[in-house]
């Protein structure tokens, strides 16, 4: 039986630091980041007073200079996520989440969370400068920074049956998760647009990199989590959504195909021959009709592969059910909507205007190109294109999209905006969220498994939290209930 | 679920005929270009200006 897919998402923003002349991003980064932690410290006293909100507090006093601080910005949030400096990039990573719905609110609140932190970051940037971030995977000239799932995987599932399967997998899937980009890179052949901002940068099969060299499927064996049961399948090759019903097809469908190959249901080999450039040729073709080559003989496009993987989930729902994966409620809407984005892909793409990222951007680039007269090497597109990841909610493409009313939601917006502060209910989330919400200043450090609390007398004391569903709500609420102080918490958990 | 519901149902005894969908009684072609051209303009009034330069300027390193 299958284990619950517990999901989560971590996303590299591309930064700039505008108006300078020599921009560092690992410094922006920081300050992007402290910005945010600093503004929320103090929001607590101003919470209330919102005159004058953008005079308050803007001189930082006391405060080390950001050059020191970049070496400290590794932050864990309330909502039990991730917001750190990675590389050159911020780096959000979303709590742990239970489905692939609760996973798109998770996200989305994350393109919230630094949207504030740009605005916040104003009081630290020199007078003339700005930090931008963009939710993408590329910098059209060769530079790739990624967007990585996390699928809790049973440990007793040998690795090679999981690249068998995944490698058509990940290959096909772009139908529906690419983000589209204009041009190609990385040495891969001429094209106007394609569909993955990412597919240009897989070079191996299988591999541990995730810098150079990038593998379709990776190894990396880091499982956050009980290693004797669990492992943390990490996924690189994916992209960084916007539209929300990109994210919950992306995250439920390769839930429900995980949980297939842990159940062994998954007989046919439905391998292609040369998946790295069968990545390529799938992504550059944005009428969805290039075809790979099975290994087991004979060609077939994305979109049929995908129908293949649909059929033999159809038939793993009826017989064995959705547990794992969202239960009847969200794993039968990633059904619904799977077998209805296959059917308007086989039928024309564009059909997905305003549920797919790829073809609504696209739509919007062929509307400039009718209107302006555009030619595909026109810079315009590319500034387009780029734009459309602009995470300023008033410079976003896909937010002007969206407000008029182009774009399809999947969460209400109350629901991302609770999210930005509250953790997942239905996974140790919780517990990690609701313990930093509660005495923010005992919390020593927090990690995914663990959690070190000052509990007022020597020695510290460490929470291991090796279970992902152990520390939901509806465990330890009661619990929080009780207690007043992290000591008495400690003592409660021990007894 | 409704994949199972659908799936369960007798096929239909009479020859179905086809017709063409329904059209929308919302909007017709003119409104609807009028509407583009006006998210357009909108979109034009926040691109960021001299296009060439602002794109050459995106370069990300490091990565994953």
């Amino acid at each position: 039986m299958a284990i619950p897919k517990v999901c989560g998402i971590e996303t590299e923003y591309g930064v700039t630091l505008r108006g300078a002349a020599d921009p560092n991003p690992v410094l922006a980064s920081s300050m992007l980041i402290n910005g945010y932690v600093e503004h929320h410290k103090v929001g607590w006293d101003f919470e209330d007073e919102s005159p004058g909100r953008d005079a308050r507090g803007f001189a930082r006093e006391g405060a080390m200079p950001p050059e020191i601080e970049t070496h400290l910005v590794n932050t864990v949030l309330t909502n039990g996520a991730r917001y750190y400096v990675d590389h050159a990039h911020p780096e959000y990573s979303t709590p742990e989440c239970s489905d692939a719905l609760e996973l798109v609110c998770a996200d989305k609140a994350g393109e919230r969370i630094l949207a504030r932190s740009m605005y916040a970051s104003r009081r630290l940037t020199e007078s003339g400068q700005e930090i931008v971030v963009y939710k993408n995977n590329s910098d059209g000239k060769g530079n790739s920074y990624g967007t990585h799932e996390n699928y809790l995987v049973d440990r007793a599932v040998p690795f090679s049956l999981l690249v068998r399967n995944l490698l058509p997998w990940f290959v096909s899937r772009q139908v529906f998760t690419g983000a589209g980009k204009v041009g190609s890179e990385n040495g891969a052949a001429a094209v106007d647009y394609q569909i993955s901002q990412r597919a240009d940068f897989f070079e191996e099969e299988v591999g541990l990199e995730t810098t150079l060299k990038r593998p379709i499927v990776n190894t990396r064996d880091e499982p956050h989590a009980d290693p004797q049961a669990y492992r943390r399948l990490h996924v690189i090759a994916g992209d960084a959504n916007l539209c929300e019903v990109a994210t919950f097809l992306k995250v439920g469908t390769t839930a429900i195909v995980l949980a297939m190959i842990e159940d062994g249901f998954i007989e046919k080999d439905l391998s292609i021959i040369g998946p790295v450039n069968a990545m390529r040729t799938v992504s550059h073709d944005p009428s969805c009709r290039a075809t790979v080559e099975l290994l087991d003989g004979g060609r077939i496009t994305a979109v049929e592969l995908q129908w293949e993987f649909l059929r033999l989930a159809q038939k793993y729902a009826d017989e064995t059910g959705l547990d794992a994966c969202g239960g009847d409620e969200v794993g039968g809407m990633v059904m619904t909507r799977w077998e209805s984005a296959l059917a308007d892909l086989e039928r024309d793409p564009m059909l997905l205007d305003g549920q797919l990222d790829w073809v609504t951007k696209l739509a919007l680039l062929q509307a400039y190109i009718g209107r302006d007269e555009l030619d595909w090497s026109d810079p315009k597109l590319s500034l387009l294109d780029l734009q459309y990841h602009d995470v300023r909610p008033d410079r976003s493409l896909y937010e002007k999209l969206v407000r008029a009313g182009k774009v399809e939601r999947l969460v209400d917006e109350a629901d991302v905006l609770n999210a930005i502060t509250v953790a997942p209910a239905t996974t140790r989330a919780w517990f990690r969220g609701g313990c930093l919400a509660r005495w923010p200043d005992a919390v020593v450090a927090a990690n995914w498994d663990s959690l070190i609390l000052d509990v007022g007398s020597d020695p510290l004391r460490r929470i291991p939290m090796m279970e992902p569903l152990r520390g939901t709500k509806a465990h330890v609420q009661p619990l929080f209930d009780s207690v007043g102080t992290p000591a008495e918490l400690v003592e409660r958990l021990q007894g | 679920m409704p994949e199972r519901e659908r799936k369960q149902k007798p096929a239909p005894e009479k020859r179905v005929e086809e017709t063409a969908e329904v059209a929308a009684p919302a909007k017709q072609g003119e409104e609807l270009k009028e509407e583009l051209d006006d998210l357009l303009d909108e979109i034009d009034s926040v691109l960021e200006s001299n296009a060439e330069e602002f794109v050459k300027s995106y370069v990300q390193k490091g990565g994953q």
